[in-house]
C-alpha cells in the first residue's frame, strides 16, 4: 500500500525526495568511511558500521508506516512569539525542511497494526523543540489516549528552542504530563532515539518511554559536548553519549537497525497491549 | 525594560550576597532534617532533601545549593544538581504522597551540572523523572525560585501547582552569555541578550510563568512574612479536593 500524505502536495513531496543525497559518494559521519551512495539502500544505513543516516520525517514515515494520516498538518508557532531575526529562520527552516514544524504527528498503520506516530525532524531548525512543536506532541497524547492506541515516537532534536525561551521549556512539562496521563490509561508508548536526541528533549519526553530503543551510534545526550568542553576545560571520550554506551549504562532497552525496526515495534507493542 | 535593569536582576540573583540554602530552610521551616541519598547511587549535596514543619505543618522540603563557601561551592558544583541530586528529590517526592506531605522546592541554580559523569549517570533521565514524578504528586506543591533559575535543571523542580519568585531573581531556558553565544555567536553580549529573554520578575509575572512576585528575604522579619505567605498559599491548597488540585496543576502546565 503506498504512503498516504494528508494534507501535503505532491510538489512538497517531491521536495523532500530531493532532500535525499545525490552525491554518488558519501562519508560516514561515525566511521568516516567513504560509501557508494546507492549502497546506503532503503533504509540509509552505513554498510560498515550500521549507523543510519540522518531521515527527514517523510522519509521515516516512509520506511516505518504503511498508512499515515497527518494530524495538525498545519500547526505552527504562535506570530506573537516571532520576531525577525526568528522569523527569518523559521522561513529557512520551513524551506529546508519542507514542513511548517519540527515535527509530523498523526496516525499510522504498521503491519495492520493501528498506532499514533510522532517523527521529529532535524532538517527543521535541529529539531528543536517549539511550542508548536511541543503542542503537536501534547495532542498526539491526548488523541491516542482517547483512542487506546499506542505510541511510537521517532526523537530527533538539539533540545530547546532558545528563540522561545520559557515558552520552549514548558512544552517539557505540558508534553510530559500529556505522557503520564497515556501511561495511567494503560496504554504503551515506545520510542525510538535518533541522531541526534538531546537537551530538553532528552530531559523529558524522549527519556519517559516504557520501551526506550536507538539507532545505531546515534547520539543521545542531555549537556552538549561543547558545553562540557568549555565549563570543565576537558575533553570528554569520543562516544560518551552515543547509543551504545546508553545501552551500556541502562538507560536504552535495545539498539535496533532501521532494517528491523517495523518488525521490533509491532511485535512490541503486541506484547504490551495488556494494560488497564 | 532597559538593558541594564535587565542584566542588573541577573547579576543580584547570582551575588554573594543571596540567602544560601540552609539559612533560607532553617528561617523558613522549623524542625528540619535533612534527609540524604538517592538510595540508588550516592548523595548529591547540590540538592538538599529533607523534612520539616511549616507553621507547624509537616513537609517534604527540596532545595538546591550552591553552598556558602569555596569548598562547599566546589562539592555542590555551585548549584549544579547531577542525576543522584534529582534521583533524591524523585525519591522523596515519592514520598510526601506516602505521608500526605506537600513539597515545598527552593531553586537558585544555573542548570543541571554538564559533566560526563552526570551523562553516563542518565542526567536527562534523571530530570525527567524529576519533571513528571513532580507534575504527578497528588499532594500540594509549591515551587519558589530564590536566585537563578537555570533550563531544565530548574525546571526539574518548578513543576508546582504555583511557581514564586523573588524579585531579584530569574527564570530562563538558558543564561544570558549562553543564549548570546548560540543566537549571536557571542558570549560577551550577555546583558543584551538578558534585556531580550524576559527573564526578570516582572515579566515572568505578566507571562504567566511565575504567579507571585515576592520581596527579597534577607532579615529575620522578611523570613517570617514569607513563611506566611507559604502556608497561606499551602494551606488553601490542601484544603482542595486532590482531583481539583491536580486539575489545576495539569491546566497550568497545559495552557504553554
Ligand atoms: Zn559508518
Amino acid at each position: 500500500m503506498p504512503a498516504k500524505f494528508n494534507g501535503l502536495d505532491k510538489s512538497t513531496l517531491a521536495k523532500w525526495m530531493d532532500k535525499i543525497p545525490s552525491d554518488l559518494y558519501v562519508t560516514c559521519p561515525y566511521c568516516k568511511q567513504s560509501v557508494y551512495h546507492q549502497k546506503l539502500g532503503p533504509f540509509q544505513e552505513c554498510p560498515h558500521c550500521g549507523y543510519g543516516f540522518r531521515l527527514g520525517a517523510a522519509a521515516r514515515l516512509k520506511i516505518v508506516t504503511d498508512k499515515f494520516e497527518a494530524f495538525d498538518a498545519e500547526l505552527a508557532v504562535d506570530p506573537a512569539l516571532v520576531d525577525d531575526q526568528y522569523a527569518e529562520k523559521l522561513t529557512k527552516a520551513k524551506q529546508h525542511s519542507g514542513l511548517p514544524e519540527s515535527v509530523v504527528t498523526g496516525m499510522a498503520t504498521i503491519d495492520s497494526l493501528q498506532v499514533a506516530i510522532g517523527v521529529m525532524d532535524s532538517n527543521f531548525m535541529m529539531g528543536s523543540l517549539g511550542s508548536a512543536t511541543g503542542e503537536k506532541l501534547t495532542r498526539l497524547f491526548e488523541e491516542a489516549t482517547r483512542r487506546r492506541l499506542p505510541v511510537v515516537l521517532y526523537t530527533a532534536s538539539g533540545g530547546a528552542r532558545m528563540q522561545e525561551g520559557l515558552h520552549s521549556l514548558m512544552q517539557m512539562a505540558k508534553v510530559t504530563q500529556a505522557v503520564t496521563a497515556h501511561g495511567e490509561a494503560g496504554l504503551c508508548y515506545l520510542v525510538v532515539l535518533t541522531d541526534p536526541t538531546t537537551g530538553g528533549v532528552t530531559a523529558s519526553f524522549a527519556m519517559e518511554a516504557d520501551i526506550t530503543l536507538a539507532e545505531p551510534h546515534a547520539l543521545i545526550g542531555f549537556t552538549g559536548r561543547r558545553v562540557i568542553e568549555s565549563t570543565l576545560h576537558i575533553k570528554p571520550p569520543a562516544d560518551f553519549q552515543r547509543a551504545e554506551t546508553l545501552l551500556a549504562n541502562g538507560f536504552v532497552d535495545d539498539i535496533v537497525a532501521r532494517s528491523a525496526q517495523k518488525a521490533t515495534i509491532v511485535s512490541l507493542l503486541k506484547l504490551s497491549q495488556g494494560g488497564a | 525594560m532597559s538593558e541594564n535593569a535587565a542584566y542588573d536582576i541577573v547579576q543580584a540573583a547570582r551575588s554573594q550576597s543571596k540567602i544560601d540554602s540552609y539559612t533560607l530552610i532553617n528561617g523558613v521551616f522549623s524542625d528540619f532534617h535533612e534527609l540524604h541519598g538517592d538510595r540508588l547511587h550516592g548523595d548529591d549535596s547540590a540538592l538538599i532533601g529533607g523534612v520539616g514543619r511549616l507553621n507547624g505543618r509537616p513537609v517534604t522540603i527540596l532545595a538546591t545549593n550552591k553552598g556558602r563557601d569555596m569548598a562547599e561551592g566546589q562539592a555542590t558544583h555551585f548549584g549544579c544538581v547531577s542525576p543522584d541530586g534529582y534521583r533524591k528529590a524523585i525519591r522523596l517526592m515519592k514520598q510526601s504522597t506516602k505521608f500526605n506531605r506537600p513539597i515545598v522546592a527552593l531553586i537558585n541554580t544555573p542548570g543541571a551540572y554538564p559533566g560526563v559523569e552526570a551523562e553516563y549517570g542518565g542526567q536527562g533521565e534523571a530530570i525527567a523523572r524529576s519533571i513528571q514524578t513532580g507534575l504527578g504528586q497528588p499532594v500540594p506543591y509549591l515551587s519558589l525560585i530564590f536566585g537563578e533559575a537555570g533550563s531544565g535543571g530548574a525546571l526539574a523542580l518548578a513543576t508546582g501547582d504555583e511557581v514564586w519568585i523573588l524579585e531579584k531573581s530569574t527564570y530562563s531556558v538558558v543564561s544570558p552569555e549562553g543564549y548570546a553565544s548560540i543566537l549571536w555567536r557571542d558570549g560577551k553580549l550577555a546583558d543584551q541578550a538578558a534585556a531580550k529573554m524576559k527573564l526578570t520578575p516582572s515579566e515572568l509575572l505578566a507571562a504567566g510563568f511565575v504567579d507571585r512576585v515576592l520581596p527579597e528575604v534577607t532579615t529575620p522579619e522578611t523570613l517570617s512574612a514569607l513563611t506566611t505567605q507559604l502556608d497561606l498559599k499551602i494551606t488553601a491548597l490542601a484544603k482542595l479536593p486532590v482531583a481539583e488540585l491536580m486539575a489545576a496543576r495539569r491546566q497550568r502546565y497545559r495552557q504553554f
